[in-house]
């Protein structure tokens, strides 16, 4: 029988995956999408403590993530095409201008 | 049966999920991401969030992922990846170690909630419910989204343009 605990170590596992993506990569749009991967690891916790709760708040949560991740995926493509027009690359490694 | 499902398309998503890390071709990573999304929307159906799942398809590998590609072709990033030097392999498997560890300990700390799942009403996680919550409780946040969504379609504009 599934319970509360098979949803939350999924989530647990989907965002150390999505951390180690975002800490081992260096090209910057595979850590946009490991962020997007976190994001859905805690819409996963959201949903399945509304469920458990009985309570829809988690679901208007879930919502107002999504919308917030969408905004976020489109300002930050928009920074990595602007960085790519200026720099000739999106590998993080070689953005780093302010560094000594 | 449901625990059969469960594991199914759990297993998919973390499959998918370590392919998105693991792929060098920053469109296999893409792909990969897109077939997670299709996995964590049939969970979100399991959890009786029958909106939020189509949403899920809608918006997120239906717009969002999308959205990733034409970027990916756009910058036309096929020969660049190859020169990913990264880090060191040593650095790499500490990383991985430690992120290993801290998934053990959130495990831990989730080993007892065993708690089963109470009966839901039929109505739960429906279109009306949810939005006759967003629209009733949560309508203010409603509104101000869409003036979220309005300032990131004006500094998407100004951030990609060639000129100001």
């Amino acid at each position: 029988m599934i319970t509360l605990q098979h949803y939350l170590i999924l989530s647990a596992a989907l965002f150390s995956i999505g951390l180690a993506g975002l800490v081992i990569r260096r090209n910057l749009l595979v850590i946009f999408m490991s962020v997007e991967l976190m994001l859905n690891a805690a819409n996963l916790v959201f949903l399945a403590f509304a469920r458990y709760r009985n309570s829809l708040d988690g679901h208007v949560a879930v919502f107002f993530v999504i919308a917030v991740a969408a905004a976020e995926a489109a300002v930050g493509l928009a920074i990595a095409i602007a960085i790519f027009r200026n720099r000739g690359t999106v590998q993080v490694d070689e953005l780093s201008v302010m560094k000594k | 049966m449901e625990l059969l499902f469960f594991y199914l398309f759990g297993g998919l998503a973390i499959a998918a999920a370590l392919a998105v890390v693991a792929f060098k071709n920053p469109i296999s990573s893409a792909v990969s991401l897109v077939t997670c999304f299709f996995a964590m929307a049939a969970l979100y159906a399991m959890l009786n969030a029958h909106f939020l799942a189509v949403i899920q398809i809608l918006v997120y590998a239906g717009a969002i992922m999308v959205l990733f590609i034409f970027v990916i072709m756009l910058l036309n990033l096929r020969g660049d990846e190859l020169k990913e030097r990264g880090l060191h392999p040593v650095t790499k498997i500490l990383t991985g170690l430690s992120i290993a560890s801290f998934a053990g300990i959130l495990i831990w700390i989730f080993e007892p909630l065993k708690y089963a799942f109470p009966p839901v009403p039929e109505t739960f996680g429906t279109v009306k419910a949810v939005g006759t919550l967003l629209f009733k409780d949560y309508g203010f946040p409603f509104e101000y989204t869409s003036v979220l969504l309005l300032v990131a379609l004006i500094g998407g504009v100004v951030l990609a343009k060639r000129e100001l």
